[in-house]
């Protein structure tokens, strides 16, 4: 029925959805069907099955926790710059790893900023590693993106609830109970969820700053199954376990979530007359400088030791930053031509069946699926002639759970609103899409874009079986520096790395902002 | 007497100045053309806009810097009247309390005021179960709970048909008369104006002029008022 | 543009049908990168082979050996080089490798045998702190000092799974006592060498399971005398890196020239100061001046490449057992 009443079939939608599907699930299928050996799972892998999940838990509850009072600290002040503060608050999400575990370290390891300070009173250094180091990265990762999403729950709450409640002379107590508590209670499970389902595929962080095997991931089983004992049917089974593990989590937040986004609203703030007292500014002000210290600091222990570097950085590593900035170009085209059907389709769509589909990219291991890749290609050509086409692809996919969350309710939103006029206008198709679809949509795909462009930056991708030594991405040439011992250099190129990130979010973002229909 | 000593309101750029005073009990109309501030002046009085000049004072005293909800004010909105995942009872219960901790007595003064609206058998519905008429008397019974002596309608009834707001209008007047509240009513149709109000204020040009009898006026409009009704 | 231009070039000169011969060499990411020795390795082999030599980048050792696997007999690869004792075992139960008809003087701690594998250059893995700070002897005292240290993990690191190898070489049975005793020091556990590296340099930890070799990067390439490696009483593990032909290569003859050629002073005088290793065949130039600072272990330890995958299992349950409580 709803092919119908909208201007634009969702084929085009249905067609992608399934591309994704068959691209991730082929690539596990491919492993499997190359696998020899049929071993099942050892006691290790259940254990490591275990930690997954319940660091993943600790994650997820501690970065929602923390982002509900820093969001509500947003949503009802207005100051000067918090557009711009809400922005560069958001930046520990597109940082690449490996990056942002020396800027953490930089400030909470031993020998960091904060152990400094506490030698000053005579206190010990702090005990980063362990659990609760891998936690402490997870909520950094992840608080910008929690906040994100919960601050634009504020902002869904009609600027009306807030004015009836100041009518009724509600405090900030009373608001909290009739009009914030519902709202959390719709939005948070889902970010909850979100953010479960990218902590399930960890490796890195929870492995260097784990402290030991205690920190085992699924991931890292994943990679001991393929690296140490080539036993490529345990790493595909492992791989299948982490899509179920992170796909349950997904449909769940969908289905407790189904109209929440990522896109508008962020700078709208609604005048508060609940939250005026004295000692709830006090409260908001301090919240805000938390998160912000606790944000900023590992970044700026970034920009700190990599500043001495970038003046003399080897000509190689610019070269690997053209190459990353053509291979993050290349994935914002792919997640385009993948997402904005995709958003399209699933506004007239009742299930989230295509949404799920959607999630897959971000919940498959990238190890199982560069291997997959590699062979099905290898017969058929050499597989370094396509390593950027294949990192661009991958990178589009681990973006695409993120992409969609942010245009799909602008693509309600428009269906809503416009589908039915333009239908009598007999609007259809490609001027439907050209003149009403995506000038309504543009800040939306801008914010989108600019997000995917910053991820495949920062990404290292399925470079290891599909490596091409001319070509190496800047991730990949950072980890070279490393391992040729130049560290200052590698920090430079990280440098490097986290501004071309951060421009190219903004450049998509505000170009998608500038000239946007409102 | 709700007084407006020589007040500036600033609604984002916009200024409106005001002097003028309104007798208790009185159902006054807020007239004039679009754009011209009738809103601002209604939301100035009720604590949503800034009032950086001049003094806002009922009965004697200054109610210039307080909250909106600190003051003799109850209001219905265009739209916005009713939390939409809270139940009829509960929406109306908030006038009482916003904590809803009500005991007994006020449940059955929240009920009274359901049965007077006409809707003593949906109070356990929500908002959205129930019609746009049915809607508007939802809220109705909400601002009968507040009791304030000060009723703001900011074009209520806009989205009604018309017996509906005939309805609703008759619902006003027979309510105010009974509680003695004073009302100030935007509207931009001299029907509503001519059925409900005791005196109109016009608003143009950046001034909210003092209010003055409704009959006078809508049978010899003013020159801004004839205007804005588009009159020969 | 200018970037893309490159791009689009370098993608289609694939297509162009090579006249000279074409060598290609599987090898892992350092060893290509241009701080590794393939540039000047290419550069040398090319001036006498009349060839095109290709190096192709795998990620790390053991990635290398799941690529060929995954290739099969259909590989590109004419030479893989870079894998370690570790894997030869099951590099050589593939059955993708062909015998070499290399003969060399090698200059290793031990005799090599070998008929499929070439060694190429080879390292002691130590602890490296800096040169101030009192050092334990052995493993012992380390585990009862209250030092602290970064190792890599055995599963996905190939230093990590040397320092498994080396407690189980030195201690057997009494392994599991030792790692027991050394789960306090352990500060962490990184996915790779780069990683504990950098931590260390950082300050996380006082010691780093790395070479022997690695303080002669800090002197010669830094002129920074700061760094040492602790020489441990029970002896070092070694790590011999290999080369081997594949059977399927179609340039038997190059890949033959190959390895001759790297076990010459050429491709020899490159390592030392390029991959950070000692050479396998010591160059008549000698040493380059620094590395006479090294430690050098009075035991070398190493277990045969054919008992290796079964004693890396019980070594690595052990390891599990012990660090995870």
């Amino acid at each position: 029925m709803a092919g119908r009443a909208q201007p634009v079939s969702p084929g085009a939608g249905l067609v992608a959805a399934a591309l994704v599907a068959a691209i991730i699930l082929g690539a596990v299928a491919a492993v499997f069907w190359r696998a020899d050996t049929g071993a099942g799972l050892g006691p290790a892998d259940w254990a490591a099955i275990r930690f997954t999940v319940f660091q993943a838990i600790l994650s997820a509850t501690f970065s929602v926790l923390l982002a509900i009072p820093v969001a509500r600290a947003f949503a009802r002040r207005r100051f000067q710059g918090r557009g711009v503060l809400v922005t560069i608050l958001g930046a520990p999400f597109i940082l690449p790893v490996i990056v942002a575990v020396f800027g953490l370290l930089a400030v909470f390891g031993r020998n960091g900023w904060l152990s400094i300070v506490l030698g000053w009173v005579g206190l010990p250094p702090v005990q980063i590693y362990g659990l609760h180091g891998v936690v402490l990265a997870h909520v950094f990762f992840n608080l910008p993106l929690a906040t994100r999403l919960i601050l634009q729950g504020w902002g869904d709450v009609p600027a009306e609830q807030f004015r009836l409640a100041a009518q009724l002379g509600f405090s900030a107590s009373h608001t909290r109970r009739v009009i914030e508590w519902p709202m959390l209670a719709r939005t948070v499970p889902g970010v909850w969820a979100v953010i479960f389902a990218i902590c399930i595929t960890s490796f890195a962080v929870a492995l260097t700053l784990g402290g030991g095997p205690r920190a085992t991931t699924v991931e890292l089983a994943i990679y001991q199954a393929f690296w140490l004992e080539f036993d490529l049917g345990r790493a595909a089974l492992l791989s299948v376990i982490q899509i179920i593990l992170a796909g349950v989590a997904a449909a769940i937040a969908l289905k407790l979530t189904p109209f929440e986004g990522l896109g508008a609203g962020l700078d709208r703030t609604v005048m508060r007359w609940d939250a005026s007292a004295l000692s709830l500014r006090f409260w908001d002000a301090g919240l805000i400088a938390l998160a912000a210290l606790f944000l900023l600091l590992p970044m700026a222990a970034i920009v700190l030791s990599g500043f001495g570097a970038l003046a003399d950085l080897p000509a190689q590593v610019w070269r690997a930053a053209g190459v990353s900035i053509i291979v993050a170009l290349a994935s914002t085209a792919i997640l385009l031509a993948l997402a904005v059907p995709l958003s399209w389709s699933i506004a007239q769509a009742k299930g989230a069946g295509m949404e799920i589909a959607g999630i897959l990219g971000l919940a498959a291991s990238p190890l199982v699926i560069g291997t997959g890749f590699f062979v099905i290609l290898n017969p058929f050509v050499n597989p370094q002639d396509l390593a950027l086409v294949v990192t661009a692809l991958v990178n589009a996919l681990m973006a695409l759970p993120f992409a969609l969350r942010i245009l799909v309710p602008g693509a309600r939103e428009v269906a809503r609103g416009h589908g039915r006029l333009a239908v009598s206008l007999d609007m259809s198709g490609w001027p439907y899409l050209r003149h009403i679809f995506l000038p309504r949509m543009r800040a939306r795909i801008g914010f989108a874009a600019g997000l995917t462009a910053a991820l495949s930056m920062g990404d290292l991708g399925v470079v290891v079986l599909f490596a091409d030594p001319q070509l190496a991405t800047l991730p990949l040439q950072m980890y070279r520096l490393m391992a040729a011992y130049q560290m200052e250099a590698a920090a430079g190129a990280g440098l490097l790395l986290l501004s071309l990130s951060l421009f190219l979010f903004w450049a998509f973002d505000a170009g998608g902002r500038r000239g946007a229909a409102a | 007497m709700l007084q407006l000593d020589r007040v500036t309101i600033v609604n984002g750029g916009f200024r409106l100045a005001a002097d003028l005073s309104i007798t208790p009990g009185r159902r006054v109309a807020v007239m004039g053309p679009s754009g011209a501030g009738k809103s601002t002046l209604v939301n100035g009085i009720a604590g949503f806009h800034d009032v950086p000049q001049g003094r806002v004072l009922w009965q004697g005293e200054e109610i210039t810097a307080l909250p909106p909800g600190k003051r003799p004010v109850a209001m219905l909105f265009q739209d916005g009247n009713l939390f939409p995942h809270l139940t009829i009872r509960q929406n109306a219960g908030l006038g009482l309390r916003p904590d809803l901790k009500l005991n007994d007595g006020d449940w059955a003064q929240v009920d009274q005021a359901l049965t007077r609206v006409g809707l003593a058998d949906l109070g356990a519905r929500r908002p959205a179960e129930l019609s746009g008429g049915q809607q508007s008397r939802a809220a109705w019974a909400r601002v009968l709970v507040q009791a304030k002596p000060i009723l703001i309608l900011d074009e209520p009834f806009s989205a009604l048909g018309p017996a509906l707001k005939v309805e609703m209008l008759d619902l006003v007047a027979e309510l105010t008369a009974e509680s003695g509240a004073t009302v100030l009513m935007v509207t931009h149709d001299p029907e509503d104006a001519a059925r409900l109000a005791d005196e109109i204020v016009l608003v143009a040009d950046g001034t909210a002029h003092p209010p003055e009898d409704a009959q006078a006026m809508l049978a010899d409009p003013p020159p801004a008022l004839k205007a804005y009704l588009g009159e020969g | 543009m200018k970037y893309l231009a490159f791009a689009a070039g370098v993608l289609s000169a694939s297509a162009v049908v090579a006249e000279t011969p074409e060598l290609t060499v599987y090898t892992y990411d350092s060893f290509v990168s241009d701080w590794g020795p393939g540039p000047a390795v290419e550069a040398a082999f090319e001036e006498v082979c009349g060839c095109d030599l290709k190096f192709v980048g795998a990620g790390d050792g053991a990635a290398l050996l799941a690529r060929i696997r995954l290739e099969g007999a259909r590989s590109e690869a004419d030479v893989v080089l870079g894998l370690d004792t570790n894997l030869t075992a099951a590099a050589a139960e593939t059955g993708l490798f062909a015998p070499h008809s290399v003969s060399a003087e090698y200059d290793l701690p031990i005799d090599w045998t070998d008929d499929t594998f070439v060694p190429f250059d080879w390292g002691y893995f130590a602890f490296v702190h800096n040169a101030d700070l009192a050092a334990p002897a052995n493993f012992k005292s380390l585990g009862e000092s209250d030092l602290s240290i970064v190792i890599q993990d055995p599963r996905s690191s190939t230093p990590g799974l040397g320092l498994l190898m080396w407690v189980k070489a030195a201690y057997g049975d009494e392994a599991p006592a030792i790692w027991e005793g050394l789960a306090d020091n352990v500060v962490t556990v990184t996915k790779g060498w780069s990683e504990a590296y950098g931590l260390f340099l950082e300050g996380e930890a006082d010691m780093v399971l790395s070479y022997t070799t690695s303080p002669a990067y800090h002197l010669i390439a830094e002129e920074d005398a700061s760094k040492t490696a602790a020489a441990f009483e029970e002896g070092h593990y070694m790590q011999i890196e290999v080369a081997g032909k594949l059977a399927s290569t179609d340039q038997p003859e190059l890949a033959d020239q190959f390895l001759q050629f790297m076990v010459s002073d050429a491709f020899q005088s490159i390592i030392p100061t390029t991959n950070w290793m000692y050479p396998a065949v010591t160059p008549e130039s000698g040493l380059p001046e620094g590395f006479e600072t090294l430690i050098t272990p009075e035991t070398a330890l190493l277990v045969p490449a054919a008992e290796a995958p079964a004693l890396r299992e019980e070594a690595l349950a052990e390891w599990l057992g012990a660090l995870s409580q």
